[in-house]
């Protein structure tokens, strides 16, 4: 099989691993620096599970400054850092390197400052993305990025990745609601960008360290933007005799112009499998199913759903359930955002997360039908249809070496389908391990040298999370 | 997840279940929010994720256990709040219960460890050493800041803090015996007596007991019965546990055998979630397999038990009741509706207070064994029952009562007292 590769570790760094530890040691408190061998193996992988490098040693800060110290460190003797948040990546972004020191947030989880006046929180970057939400839910307010992973991801994770989620169709993803964030440098410095306004001024570094993939530095406090919750939010089911329907059907609902808060997409398999766990009322007769959620005054809900049912209706809806009551709502939310996990009860699985012009929706599903097939391997899809990010789960079994060559072709090839469609290979879980190889299929060398010298401009040693998202060769010279 | 272990490994049952566990596991992380080792302290290697990979690791690898591993896995509840959250129902209970199994046979622990885990499992399952162990704390009180003060002794110090200053008499305890229905017999259960709770609050099998025969149900407290074998079972001295296990099955299927049995009552909810596991337990064990696992499908919680009797609205009352919910109620057994319906039809407000889902620490002998730990989240706990303003702490599980009642003075009762209460009993004494 032609696994992705790492960088091959330096051997001086490897060599000087005992130094390397003594001195962190130093720098950090107690029970902050994990080492022993034993003890490094759990944080050898994130949720791409397939790949695995155990890195040299652990820190995990409890403060800026410590931070701040472990990076300078790094910095000066040239030890790669690689950040980790809660490990949720499904790219292999927090995968280490073994001559890596992993940075991991996990012990900065406090939330800092709720600001009602300026509808802003202040949180540390471990903070689990729900956990921002849940501190202000009693308030009425919410924090809108919501990842499927949310209860568990951070917001560090989330602004290495610009993730998104469901409702990301209304409110925009992670840079559309991120105002500041305070960023350690890989030479020690600490800087903040940004502030509690929607713009601040000058270059908009912000958006370049948003999606920047833990290469431009390590986020330590974020400044989010806090949303008044919607006077009422109802999720309604629609059921397709067949995928391409639905796909047609999203297509011209956000071509008509309404934006719903949410439309996810869930096909045959995916619908059997979220229903086994959440027991949510899902439809069980249908090939594909739609989730689109409407929010605002009764009124507003009503006048929204009756446009879509309408649309719906060309497109042979066969079923259409509005959720009565509040446990019911939460039952459809948890189904669909349990739906990879709970995948795993019937198989491993790598999870793609291509996105396509919403028109080639129904195309790029047949065209994932058919590349399946052709390797032999099974398919479920479900995904933010609103905003056409794909995310086909190609199931394998991770014990026959050669079905999980199969599935990582597979989902290749459906990647290069979306990019062929005119979409892009990342819609939200970032370019990782696994899609690094990929990007000259997207992007001209130029592109990518532009994007390389931008990163360069932060971290010149290529130090920080070096073997990601840039393909290893032609890149310049450190 | 990919394992790797060689047929000859999964010749070994415990191996092959446990491949099979770690085969589901998709490496998610959503496990890590909701522990609350990994909530306190911060690490994944003290996270369900974590821990998953620890065990997994040292099994692939056929390696005894060793100090990394051992440390990491004694700071686990086994709360089993982890399985609740996980998506794609990973059986983190049997792997870890393996894991336990393990360390006991590979691993020596340090000697003052070996001694408190030794005299833990030499006193707790037996109510008569438990109570004079009790008696010799009250007089031991005293010395409790100081054996705190050096470390391998800390636990020791944290028993004393436990111990009640004082302690109910014997006599109040339900003895073996029938106790017959007040009434026609609509039915006819067994009742675990229990080690612990016995002699700590022998009110709570008092008002089930009452509560029950009032109801016109049979209640028969079987002789021979021994502590269900949790406390060790959780220790990893798997034999010590098999054997309490086979001597209730026993008991057990000679009242069904006798007059048959619609139910056997357990008010702990840490006893019931090993009860139930019986059959799981005994699975190897060609005599005892289908015998366990007749017992387990019989084992019920006296909520769960409570709620098929139908029992009608009562006025309110005017008290508000914040609803603990122990951990092997809520994860353990999935028993999260119950309690709370009979509270509000028994009359009470009931309060949820927030993060439900975190232990208080109690966790069996966990709160002796980590009381660091163990403090942290009982402040935390207290601190979030607290804020519903409550005029009563209810809860179905001995250890969170003890626990918590060391860090409140908000009265803390077991949800059948008040429901004995509402439905013609006593008034529980603390209330008064
Ligand atoms: C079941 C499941 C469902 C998911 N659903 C979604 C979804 O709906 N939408 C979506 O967008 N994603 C989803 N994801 C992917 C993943 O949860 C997100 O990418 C998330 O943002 C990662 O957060 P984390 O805290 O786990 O970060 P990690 O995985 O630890 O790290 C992610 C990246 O960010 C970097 N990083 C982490 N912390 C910092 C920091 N403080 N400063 C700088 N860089 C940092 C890392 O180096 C890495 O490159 C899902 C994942 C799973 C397992
Ligand atoms: S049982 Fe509890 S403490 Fe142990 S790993 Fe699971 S959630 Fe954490
Ligand atoms: S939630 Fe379940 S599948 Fe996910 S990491 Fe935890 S145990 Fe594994």
């Amino acid at each position: 099989m032609d696994q992705i590769g790492f960088l091959e570790p330096r051997p001086a760094v490897l060599a000087r691993r005992r130094e390397i530890v003594a001195d962190l040691l130093d720098l950090l408190p107690e029970g902050c620096l994990v080492h022993e061998p034993r003890e490094l193996v759990p944080f050898e992988t994130d949720a791409f599970v397939s790949y695995r490098r155990v890195p040299l040693a652990v820190a995990l800060p409890e403060t800026t400054a410590q931070v701040a110290a472990v990076l300078k460190y790094c910095h000066r003797y040239g030890v790669p850092v690689v950040p980790r948040g809660a490990g949720t990546s499904l790219s292999g972004g927090a995968i280490p390197q073994e001559d890596a020191v992993v940075v991991g947030l996990s012990k900065m989880a406090r939330i800092l400052e709720v600001d009602f006046a300026n509808r802003t929180a202040t949180v540390q970057a471990g903070v689990t993305n729900l956990a921002i939400s849940d501190a202000v839910t009693a308030d009425g307010y919410f924090y809108a990025p919501d990842p499927s992973s949310q209860l568990a991801c951070t917001i560090g994770g989330n602004i290495g990745m610009n993730s998104g989620g469901a409702h990301c169709l209304k409110y925009g993803v992670t840079t559309n609601n991120l105002l500041g964030v305070k960023l350690v440098l890989i030479d020690g410095t600490i800087v903040e960008l940004g502030g509690k306004a929607l713009d601040a001024g000058g270059l908009d570094l912000l958006g370049v360290v948003c999606g920047g993939e833990g290469q431009l530095g390590i986020v330590t406090e974020a400044t989010v933007r806090l949303i008044a919750r919607p006077e009422g939010a109802r999720p309604v089911l629609f059921g397709f005799d067949s995928s391409e329907e639905a796909g047609a059907c999203v297509a011209d609902v956000i071509g008509s112009g309404i934006i719903p808060v949410a439309i996810e997409f869930m096909d045959k398999p995916a619908i059997e499998i979220c229903e086994a766990f959440a027991g949510a009322g899902y439809p069980m007769d249908v090939e594909a199913l739609l989730i689109v959620e409407v929010e605002g005054s009764e009124a507003e809900m009503d006048a929204m759903l009756a446009s879509i049912i309408e649309i719906a209706r060309r497109h042979g809806v066969k079923v259409v359930k509005e959720s009565q009551s509040a446990t019911e709502a939460a039952l459809i939310w948890k189904g669909r955002k349990s739906a990879f996990g709970a995948t795993g009860r019937i198989a491993d699985y790598i999870c793609m997360d291509g996105t396509v012009p919403l028109g080639q929706l129904p195309h790029v599903l047949r065209g994932t039908a058919e590349i399946v097939e052709k390797y032999g391997l099974r398919v479920a899809n479900v995904f933010h249809a609103g905003d056409g990010n794909m995310h086909p789960l190609i199931l394998f079994n991770a014990n026959d070496p050669e079905d999980a060559a199969r599935a990582e072709a597979a989902g290749n090839d459906i990647l290069k389908l979306c990019v062929d469609a005119g979409g892009c290979l990342t819609g939200e879980h970032g370019v990782g391990i696994e899609k690094r190889d990929l990007m000259r299929h997207q992007y001209a060398d130029v592109d990518l040298a532009q994007q390389m010298a931008v990163r360069a401009a932060f971290d010149p040693q290529w130090l920080l999370n070096p073997s990601k998202v840039f393909p290893l060769e032609g890149r310049p010279a450190a | 997840m990919q394992t790797n272990f060689t047929p000859e490994q999964l010749a070994d049952p415990h191996v092959a279940t446990s491949e099979k566990i770690l085969r589901k596991c998709v490496h998610c992380g959503f496990c890590t929010a909701t522990c609350p080792t990994y909530v306190t302290l911060g690490n994944e290697l003290d996270s369900p994720r974590g821990r998953i990979y620890l065990i997994k690791d040292m099994l692939e690898n056929g390696r005894p256990a060793d100090a990394e591993v051992v440390t990491h896995i004694d700071r686990c509840l086994s709360c089993l709040s982890c399985t609740t959250t996980c998506p794609s129902g990973v059986d983190y209970m049997h792997l870890v219960d393996h894991a336990r199994m393990h360390i006991e046979a590979t691993y020596r622990r340090p000697f003052w460890n070996r001694l408190t885990r030794g005299v833990l499992a030499a006193v707790l399952p037996y109510p008569g050493r438990f109570r004079l162990a009790l008696k010799a704390a009250a007089l031991g009180r005293p010395f409790a800041g100081l054996l705190k003060r050096f470390k391998p002794l800390e636990p020791f110090g944290a028993m004393l803090d436990l111990a009640p200053r004082s302690l109910p008499k014997a006599a109040g305890e339900a003895g073996p015996g029938t106790y017959p229905a007040a009434g026609p017999r609509r039915g006819r259960v067994a009742i675990l007596t229990g080690c612990a709770q016995p002699v700590l609050k022998p009110e709570i099998n008092a008002a089930t007991i009452r509560l029950l025969t009032r109801l016109g149900v049979e209640v028969v407290a079987p002789a021979g019965e021994v502590c269900c074998g949790s406390l060790v079972h959780h220790m990893g001295r798997e034999a010590q546990a098999l054997e309490a296990a086979r001597r209730n099955v026993d008991v057990w299927l000679g009242e069904i055998e006798k007059d048959g049995l619609d139910a056997i009552i357990i008010t702990a909810s840490g006893c019931g979630t090993t009860i139930k596991d019986y059959g799981f337990m005994l699975r190897l064990d060609p005599a005892y397999a289908e015998k366990a696992a007749r017992v387990s499908a019989l084992a019920k919680d006296i909520t769960e038990y409570l709620t098929t009797l139908d029992l009608p609205q009562q006025e309110a009352r005017g008290l508000t009741v914040a609803y603990h919910s122990a951990c092997s109620m809520q994860h353990g057994q999935k028993i999260t509706i119950a309690p709370k319906v009979l509270l509000k039809k028994a009359g009470f407000a009931v309060r949820d207070p927030a993060e439900g889902h975190l232990c208080c620490g109690s966790a069996g002998t966990y709160n002796i064994l980590q009381p660091e730990i163990s403090g942290k989240l009982k402040a935390r706990k207290v601190r979030n029952i607290e804020a519903t303003k409550p005029d009563i702490i209810a809860t179905g599980n001995i250890g969170c009562i003890t626990q918590i009642a060391t860090g409140t003075a908000i009265p803390i009762l077991h949800t059948v007292e008040l429901i004995d209460w509402a439905y013609g009993g006593t008034k529980p004494a603390v209330l008064s």
